[in-house]
């Protein structure tokens, strides 16, 4: 990472947002830490709960206020610290410098509005243009992202579409006001193989021509295959592995990672029995305090494991693991210690 | 298994029968009305499966996958008899159940027992987990002892994978995956023949998938079930059953054996289905040739003349458009419904 020498639209660093229960307060995310570079489609994998909906709330600044907030860390976008702006500072960025694409493309709309007053009021936000002009632009965005008859469409509701269309117009109001950075929490996670397949095409092919950066969250690993320059893979709350998709999908490190890889059922190989990862994902309130958060699940679990919290250390080149197995893990402070 | 052998009497005399296939679905069609105005007039028909045949064997497990709406969970649900097929014809266990009623078709349902997609929304938050799973017990054996009921659900509990005091404690108490091991254990409370498991990982996290999977394989094996397998996930469907059928808009396209399917798809809606689905592999992206379907599936309150699939075929030929093409053996135990073949 510190090779890359570009600036970083995107950098996050080491941030911890989370929920209040039972008035005290639980970290969701824990000192997550990384970049997005231009034109990059980054995807972040995990289980649910692992906290990449909390991440990606929090970029946006959308995390509840009354139970949820960033607790420390930097979001800075574009060099700008976005955990220090006001409401209306945020407006001006949320849906003009980032978009964003909901799972559920149902609830994302309002039904009692048009297709076309959803599309129009984006624009009319951030952009000086013409009801006329607005309009135009509305249709133009329709048709871009692959709606048949746009000048028809734009008048109809949302539920007189389908959930295919309806996540394509999601996704013509994200690149409404072209943005640089687009975040999608699990975009096709509601649609069907074969309409998944035309979203992911969709958005890849925006991707390319508009050079925009995209943050996909997603829980499947085969749609993270097809889509990602560089993956990051969570669980609880952590980052476990971030590195290529190639180096993620054909040299995991994380005993997590190795495992997910072998519980999933494939079309391309012939498995009597799956892999199955014992336990559950630990829950938000009882997370282990020290150590590694997957130890209980973990087969290579070594007794430092739940003694010693693990870091981010370089395993190659922009490939970063969490786990003790790798010397490059153990914390600084514990390395100097046994000296 | 002792207990099993108390639970049921007439087990004997049912499997005495010849027959090899526990299940045969002859021309099922179910309809659904639309009505409209003030006296519910018919206006129209939701034709949500529409002619379908197959057989399921003793100890097999078919699965049957499709996009939403194509009607698979409709024909598993009018398979168990919980809605009135419009027409056509369900044998289970070699006695025709199209009809049956009351007492005798009670009967027959210990037989055929269903686990459900979503493990929050089929258990009783209210009751205690033991009696959840020993519900069905109670109602099909009232006379049974309590502790009798009690030990065996227990051993039916540690069997999928949960401790003894799973029994004392409540649904909310429990994750996803407990959950359906729950739900697993109710359906085999009664020792059936046939397990309709309808989507019964899609709520699950990956980690999770697989053990729920694993279990039910294991169950298949001790118990002898045998599964009709429903599922949109075609990894998972091909991971678990033997043999396959693809639905499309309420008609069966393909069935075959798993293997052929994967191997040499023939419906175009197959092939189409099978090279949409994302591979956990970077490289693949660029080896696979992918074939986007255009479109959505049309709507099933009017489906296209001809063959459902023509509007989005890449293949479709004129006649598509005017004859539906029936199911038809292109080879051992390969069907396929489309006019391409024959």
């Amino acid at each position: 990472m510190h090779t890359q020498k570009k600036e970083a639209l995107l950098e996050i660093s080491e941030l911890e947002a989370g929920f209040m229960i039972n008035k005290q307060f639980y970290n969701a995310v824990d000192k997550v830490s990384f970049k997005v570079n231009p034109g990059k489609v980054i995807c972040v994998v995990g289980e649910s709960g692992c906290g990449k909906s909390v991440m990606s709330l929090s970029i946006m600044g959308l995390l509840p206020k009354q139970v949820g907030k960033v607790a420390r860390g930097t979001i800075r976008f574009q060099g700008r610290n976005l955990t220090e702006i006001t409401n209306d500072e945020y407006n001006k960025i949320r849906g003009k410098e980032i978009g964003m694409i909901f799972q559920e493309p149902m609830t994302a709309l309002n039904p009692v509005f048009t297709i076309g007053y959803q599309l129009e009021e984006v624009l009319f936000n951030h952009l000086k243009i013409s009801k006329k002009e607005a309009r135009q632009r509305s249709i133009e965005l329709l048709s871009h992202v692959g709606i048949p008859r746009p000048e028809k469409i734009v008048d109809q509701f949302p539920h007189q579409l389908s959930g295919g269309m309806r996540q394509r117009v999601m996704i013509a109001m994200a690149i409404s006001c072209q943005p640089k950075l687009l975040i999608a929490d699990e975009p096709t996670t509601a649609l069907d193989v074969t309409i998944q397949a035309q979203i992911l095409e969709l958005l890849r092919d925006i991707q390319e021509k508009s050079g925009m950066a995209v943050m996909l969250i997603t829980h499947d690993l085969g749609v993270v295959a097809e889509m990602a320059d560089e993956v990051m893979v969570m669980y609880a709350g952590k980052i476990v592995e971030q590195g290529t998709a190639d180096q993620i999908f054909n040299d995991p490190k994380h005993p997590y990672l190795q495992l997910l890889l072998e519980a999933i059922p494939r079309l391309d190989e012939e498995k009597d029995r799956l892999y199955s990862i014992k336990g559950i994902v630990p829950s938000i309130v009882n997370m282990p305090k020290t150590g590694c958060r997957f130890v209980s699940r973990c087969p290579k679990a070594m007794p430092d494991c739940s003694e010693v919290s693990p870091d981010m250390g370089d395993v190659g080149f922009e490939h970063k693991v969490r786990c003790l197995l790798y010397p490059e893990s153990y914390p600084k402070e514990v390395t100097e210690a046994s000296r | 298994m002792n207990q099993s052998n108390t639970l049921r009497i007439n087990t004997s005399t049912l499997t005495k029968s010849t027959e090899t296939n526990l299940l045969e679905v002859k021309n099922l069609k179910k309809y659904y009305p639309i009505t409209s105005g003030l006296l519910r007039k018919e206006i129209g028909q939701v034709k949500a499966v529409d002619d379908i045949s197959f057989t399921l064997k003793d100890g097999e497990t078919l699965g049957l996958v499709g996009e939403s709406g194509c009607g698979k969970s409709t024909a598993g649900r009018t398979i168990l008899r919980l809605m009135d097929p419009t027409s056509g014809s369900i044998h289970f266990q070699g006695k025709d159940i199209t009809k049956i009623s009351g007492g005798t078709l009670r009967k027959v349902r210990q037989d055929m027992q269903m686990v459900f997609q979503d493990p929050y929304a089929s258990l009783n938050p209210k009751m205690m987990v033991g009696h959840l799973v020993s519900e069905p017990i109670r109602n099909y054996y009232p006379n049974r002892k309590e502790n009798e009921t009690r030990s065996e659900v227990m051993e039916l509990l540690n069997r999928v994978g949960l401790s003894e005091e799973a029994y004392y404690k409540y649904p909310h108490e429990f994750s996803g995956g407990q959950r359906q091991r729950i739900g697993i254990a109710r359906a085999l409370a009664l020792r059936p023949k046939l397990i309709l498991a309808d989507e019964p990982v899609s709520a699950l996290d990956v980690s999770v998938q697989s053990q729920v999977l694993n279990l039910m394989q294991d169950l298949q094996q001790e118990f002898k079930l045998s599964y009709l397998f429903i599922a949109h996930n075609l990894s998972v469907v091909k991971h678990i059953s033997d043999r396959i059928g693809v639905m499309y808009l309420g008609r069966l396209v393909e069935i075959t054996d798993k293997k052929s399917l994967y191997r040499e798809p023939l419906h175009p809606y197959t092939q189409a289905l099978l090279s949409t689905i994302p591979v956990p592999d970077p490289q693949a992206r660029f080896k696979k040739e992918r074939i986007i379907l255009q479109g959505d599936v049309p709507s099933p309150e009017n489906p296209p003349l001809g063959c459902a699939f023509h509007l989005r075929c890449p293949y479709v030929k004129p006649v598509c458009e005017q004859i539906k093409p029936p199911l038809k053996e292109v080879s051992s135990g390969h069907q396929v419904a489309c006019h391409l073949y024959g």
